[in-house]
């Protein structure tokens, strides 16, 4: 009988949890239109989580590029088809590596960070002094961060794959003499801008809405005491890559599906 | 936190190598700049097997790429393939007696129309129809012919 109520519990609290979370979402959309007027709020943010981001986008998609070269060269050369080497790097990065490694790094970096900061709000009370003095603090705090997140992901994922094709580039071409001018007519044959890049960017921004989403909310649900904030930073950063992965294969599965 | 200005010039920085990074995604990786036909022209053409052509396919001529396939559909009539190509508007002179082939580039490469210039003074214009049109190899069937020669070959084990 306890471990019935337990399971009651459990599945009761998530579904109010989910239901409070998707509130707010929509709380803070609404509010986001009267940035708007102050968008110097957002491109704070979006220096906060996009540009200081940057370095481990740049360095991870740099090795996972150069990784996928390596690798898929040495697959690729035992059927005759070294060529088509570009075409494997560049369609693993934009399709999948670049969307997905992205997400996952920017909730570890920027995600946690924007939950540790709300939460720490919230346990100082900023949050309260805010509404004691007439101010929002969803327009003010909270919207800016979510959208900064919002524009700031599928940019971060267009760089990764960009410079993770360069990086595929260097050791394909440069360290294993692949034809450079078939290692980019093939990959320029193969890739879609419409099936494979749109999809991507579509990804990416998917991904940055519900990574943003976790963060912020889990941020402002935290208990407001150390404890609180450290276990919210724990979950968003938990939580989102679950959900970006989980997501990315509905998102594939949905665009893969009627090719 | 640092001043306004340079605050936002790292995000404008930021921004524009993204937009960048998205841009050589679509031109340099992709192909925003070969998919598009400019003012073209349609023509249909019917095959009786396409085999593995596929929508968006090469149309060349002496192996240059002169368009591409719009669309594959079946005439419910005649039993065969129906394929629409789109030709670029450059390439306004291909006589109307021409012939389309299903070619495959390399071993296992993409299939492809291939073009055949005929010796017509008149010149395919939107809504025309290729009338000669030889159809794709397929591979089981060579094979097949193949074997049924050999068996048919005087002196073969009965």
């Amino acid at each position: 009988m306890s471990t019935l109520r337990a399971l009651g519990s459990i599945v009761i609290n998530s579904v109010e949890r989910l239901g409070r979370a998707s509130m707010f979402l929509y709380e803070v959309i609404t509010g986001s239109w009267e940035l708007l007027r102050r968008f110097y709020l957002v491109v704070q943010q979006v220096y906060a989580v996009g540009v200081l981001t940057l370095l481990i986008i740049l360095v991870s998609g740099l090795f996972v590029g150069m990784v996928l070269g390596l690798q898929g060269y040495n697959t690729l050369v035992k059927f005759g088809s070294a060529n088509s080497l570009g075409l494997l790097v560049a369609l693993s990065l934009v399709r999948e590596l670049g969307p997905v490694v992205t997400a996952l790094l920017f909730a570890g970096r920027a995600g946690s960070a924007l939950t540790a900061e709300i939460g720490l709000m919230k346990a100082t009370e900023q949050l309260a002094g805010m509404e004691m003095m007439a101010v929002n603090p969803v327009t003010r705090v909270i919207a800016p961060r979510f959208l900064g997140g919002v524009i700031a992901m599928p940019l971060l994922a267009a760089l990764f794959s960009a410079i993770g094709v360069l990086g595929g580039h260097l050791v394909g071409v440069g360290l294993l003499g692949v034809d450079a001018g078939a290692f980019w007519s093939q990959m320029q044959n193969g890739v879609d801008y419409r099936d494979d890049i749109l999809n991507g960017v579509i990804k990416s921004v998917v991904f940055g809405v519900v990574v943003s989403w976790i963060a912020v909310f889990e941020g402002y649900d935290a208990v407001p005491t150390s404890e609180g904030v450290a276990s919210a930073t724990n979950r968003t950063v938990v939580y989102s890559s679950l959900a970006v992965l989980g997501l990315d294969f509905i998102l594939t599965a949905l665009t893969l599906g009627d090719v | 936190m640092m001043n306004r200005k340079s605050l936002e010039v790292w995000v404008g920085l930021f921004v524009a190598a993204g937009i960048l990074a998205l841009g050589m995604l679509a031109f340099k990786v992709g192909n925003l700049t070969t998919a598009d036909v400019v003012d073209g022209y349609r023509v249909r053409a019917n095959f009786d097997n396409v085999g593995g052509l596929k929508v968006k396919a090469a149309v060349t001529m002496a192996g240059v790429r002169v368009g591409r396939v719009t669309g594959i559909g079946f005439d419910n009539n005649k039993y065969q393939a129906v394929v629409t190509m789109d030709i670029d508007g450059k390439f306004k002179i291909i006589p109307e007696d021409s012939s389309a082939s299903i070619l495959t580039s390399g071993l296992l490469g993409d299939q492809y129309i291939g073009l055949e210039p005929g010796g017509s003074e008149l010149y395919l214009k939107d809504g025309d129809v290729i009338r000669t049109t030889q159809s794709a190899l397929v591979l089981e069937k060579l094979v097949g012919q193949v074997i049924f020669d050999r068996a048919n070959e005087p002196g073969s084990v009965k």
